[in-house]
């Protein structure tokens, strides 16, 4: 393994860390007195820095370091979580997933913002005295295991305690191990522990004759004294070390033969390490455990996404190859009883299963995505002033890896929008009889071979008039228009458009919702909005759930077979002839109940031969920004099917109308169309339909 | 395609060569996956005249460019013998459209008469160089060239 790809694994693992650390710090936000959810943030943070010690990546581990310190005196018992800590220990994981980034990218650091964060850490540190806090960072490699009563640092033993009462033996035993015993594969933590299993024990490990650490070229120096008070008698302790018999120094008293032993005592002077004791409710500890289990990560394995891609990719042939097959059986004129049909179904099941279940590893739970959105929620609130709450909803709701990769940017985009524009100020919100703190939710579900996300705030809702009224002002619609509530709402999805007077620096950017609906149209979604007066606004994204497969129209134009994805087609439309009107002198209209639509001759846009005119032409009613509605004319629909997408080689760059191939039953290629950029080629159409086109922007490309 | 035609002195190597544009043409063997018989590709809309457009290749999407038209030498024509080349471009494969495959060959190093001061100037710059052979003169084409321009 070169140094690179251990490198590569450990900002693998970083990723991981920081998503159990970042899910830490919401639990802890609900759970401000859990040691288990502290240790376990204390853990990702320890890790992080271990890791990054290791590569010499010193911003991070230093300030992973001080945020580890802090962390450990949450653990100490000795700094109590409140709502600021709890807003520092945010930020602090914000920061060190940037500094992550920053050290896997090789690219600069915001020192100013990291050293902002880190001084409010080390006000927490001011009070606390330099030698505490390095011993402080010892104990945690003890901590995952779950031993509870054999720590090696217990206090001495109470004189009362040691006056043992008649009920249970109390056994002296001084066990040091030889080198042999460790290369034998021996651990002595497990007979410690099995030891702990027989009662309570008190271990003191005896480190006098240890070395110095220039010196130590065998592991038989350290022995351990234990205190054993247990129900069981003699043999069954004596059992414990069968297995090591001869292979340490072992000697087993029992204390009540030997009254006037000194108590059990650790060297002196060991670093006093403070572990938060077990909770006095003994029972409570292996349940909680035992959960912790369940709730752990499942056993996974890492893949090279290559593989996995070429996997599909296999798949995919074998679903092109199940069709050729099928077609080539349907020719052969079999009788309909012949057993070969349902050999072949059968056959078609497994394809689509196989599929199904290669698809399933590429796909991957949206918490991350979600996670990362829980920042850019606390950073929009802390830049606007107004207090946010962040609840997510169905984040192990499973996506596409290249999906999420591609909803970040406008997930982001409308998170800041919610908190930014959905959102009313403090006072509003308690004019208005609301709760100070606003509500952003983040929900994502599946249904029916979709996945849908919905970004919901508990704001005003949208003020309509003055998105009415913006729009005019804007030349979107004519100032006369009459727009339903749902055609106002939608004016948000129009290119250029911002309700918000001031441009803010946080979601005015120039970019806006149109942006937004572009990315998701590419992911091959859709976006809708709802909004209640005084309740708030809902926007909802409906995704498939791969890329890699889609519904489609297997189409002609011209002389071509050609495919239309299916979630792009409104609708279907064969047109009479007195349905197509001129405008100009070659602008052709389609009338659709009353509206006028622009038609794009997609073999022309394509610059197809036409080898004569369609006599039928069949339209395809799609909506694209900005054009809005507009209808493709194409030869005939053959047939609807799913089909495996095809990146087109990059070599000719993007071309334009053109999304993606496929590959069809019979073995050829058939082009997808993009209908987004056909449409393009129609002349730009406003929302209320008859005083439209502009000007000639028309072209065919 | 680096390797083209850095042979040391003794090294033999294997060249198939074949005609476009009424010209002959040879690379290495190494750079071929495979030849197949040519079929008709599905054109692609707003490319330049030496793409034919793409085909299916076992279930992969692969550009077929027509060697001759790239060079200059007009579009091959339909002919019985006509025939694709697969040749390997880093980690896809690319399928060339030539009028007749003809031999393998065996040459040195010595056997290739180097074009590389003429062809930085010359319009052919995907000459790396040139092989006598039975009074025939066979160039030998540098793929990396061919497929993504004067580097």
């Amino acid at each position: 393994m070169s140094k690179s790809s251990i490198r590569d694994t450990f900002f693998e693992e970083c990723e991981d860390l920081l998503e159990a650390l970042m899910e830490g710090l919401t639990e802890l936000e609900d759970n401000p007195g859990d040691d288990e959810i502290v240790n376990a943030v204390f853990r990702a943070v320890h890790s992080i820095k271990g890791g990054a010690g290791a590569f010499g990546l010193d911003d991070l581990v230093s300030f992973a370091h001080t945020f580890e310190t802090v962390l450990d005196m949450v653990r100490d018992k000795t700094l109590f979580i409140d709502p600021d800590l709890m807003r520092i220990f945010n930020r602090s994981g914000d920061k060190l997933t940037d500094l992550v980034e920053a050290a896997r990218d090789g690219t600069e650091i915001d020192t100013v913002s990291r050293d902002a964060v880190m001084n409010e850490l080390e006000q927490y540190l001011s009070d606390q005295p330099e030698e505490e806090i390095a011993f402080a960072a010892a104990p945690l490699d003890f901590a995952p295991a779950p031993l509870d009563a054999d720590e090696p640092d217990l206090p001495p033993f109470e004189p009362e305690s040691a006056a043992s009462d008649a009920g249970p033996n109390v056994f002296r035993i001084v066990f040091v191990p030889t080198a042999e015993l460790y290369t034998h594969g021996h651990e002595p933590l497990l007979i410690i522990d099995h030891l702990a299993k027989l009662g309570q024990v008190e271990v003191a490990l005896d480190i006098s004759d240890v070395p110095a650490f220039s010196q130590i070229d065998n592991l038989d120096y350290p022995g351990w004294t234990i205190r054993l008070t247990t129900e069981n008698p003699m043999p069954a302790v004596e059992a414990v070390f069968e297995f090591v018999e001869g292979l340490c120094q072992i000697s087993i008293v029992d204390e009540a033969d030997m009254p006037g032993l000194p108590p059990i005592q650790p060297p002196a002077p060991p670093p006093v390490i403070e572990r938060p004791k077990a909770s006095p409710l003994q029972s409570a500890t292996p349940q909680k455990d035992k959960e912790r289990e369940q709730k752990g990560p499942k056993a996974t394995l890492r893949v090279d996404l290559e593989r996995v891609d070429r996997l599909i990719n296999n798949v995919g042939e074998l679903i092109i190859n199940q069709a050729m097959i099928s077609q080539c059986i349907e020719e052969l004129n079999l009788p309909p009883t012949s057993q070969i049909f349902n050999e072949i179904e059968d056959y078609k099941l497994l394809a689509r299963d196989i599929q199904e279940g290669v698809m399933a590893i590429r796909a991957q739970p949206v918490k991350p995505l979600f996670q990362r959105m829980a920042r850019i929620v606390r950073e929009a609130s802390e830049a606007t002033g107004k207090q946010a709450r962040f609840l997510t909803v169905g984040e192990n709701t499973e996506i596409d890896k290249t999906v999420i990769e591609r909803l970040a940017d406008p997930l982001t985009h409308m998170i800041r929008n919610a908190v930014d524009h959905g959102l009313e100020s403090a006072d509003k919100r308690l004019a208005a009889g609301k709760d100070e703190m606003g509500t952003i939710r983040l929900t994502a579900a599946h249904r029916s071979g979709n996945v849908i996300l919905e970004i919901a705030d508990d704001g005003a809702g949208i003020n309509r008039a003055a998105v009415q009224r913006k729009a005019v002002e804007k030349g979107l619609i004519s100032a006369d228009a009459e727009l339903t509530e749902s055609e106002i709402d939608n004016l948000l999805f129009a290119p250029g458009f911002s309700t918000a007077t001031e441009v803010s620096n946080l979601s005015g950017r120039g970019v806006g919702m149109d942006v937004v609906k572009t990315a998701v149209a590419k992911l091959g979604g859709r976006i809708s909005v709802g909004s209640v007066q005084g309740e708030g606004t809902t926007f909802s994204i409906i995704l498939p759930l791969t890329l890699a497969v889609m519904d489609g129209f297997v189409v002609s134009i011209a002389d071509q077979t050609m495919v239309v994805p299916i979630s792009s087609i409104l609708e279907t439309v064969s047109a009479a002839s007195g349905d197509i009107q001129i405008m100009g002198q070659a602008e052709r209209l389609l009338r659709l109940r009353g509206r006028y639509i622009p038609i794009v001759n997609v073999a022309h846009s394509l610059a197809l031969q036409v080898p004569e005119p369609v006599e039928n032409p069949i339209y395809l009613i799609v909506e694209s920004e900005p054009q809005g509605l507009c209808a493709l004319e194409i030869g005939e629909i053959h047939d609807q099917r799913q089909i495996v997408v095809k990146s087109l080689d990059s070599d000719f760059g993007t071309i334009a109308g053109i999304s993606a191939a496929t590959i069809l039953g019979d073995g050829k290629i058939a082009l997808i169309l993009d209908t987004d950029e056909i449409s393009r080629g129609a002349a730009p159409q406003s929302l209320d339909t008859l005083s439209l086109i502009q000007n000639a922007d028309f072209q065919d490309v | 395609m680096s390797d083209t035609a850095e042979l040391t002195v003794d090294e033999t190597q294997e060249f198939v060569t074949f005609s476009a544009g009424n010209q002959v043409f040879c690379i290495k063997i190494t750079q071929i996956r495979e030849i197949r018989r040519w079929a008709p590709v599905t054109a692609l809309p707003h490319t330049p005249p030496d793409v034919l457009g793409v085909m299916n290749l076992r279930g992969s999407v692969i550009p077929i460019i027509d060697l001759s038209a790239r060079f200059g030498l007009g579009r091959t024509e339909p002919q019985e013998r006509n025939v694709v080349i697969i040749v390997i471009d880093g980690d896809r494969s690319v399928g060339m459209l030539v009028q007749s495959v003809s031999e393998i060959l065996s040459v040195t190093a010595e056997q290739i008469q180097d074009t590389s001061d003429v062809r930085a100037t010359s319009s052919a710059y995907y000459i790396t160089g040139i092989i006598s052979h039975e009074k025939q003169m066979i160039r030998v084409i540098d793929l990396a060239a061919v497929l993504h321009g004067r580097s």
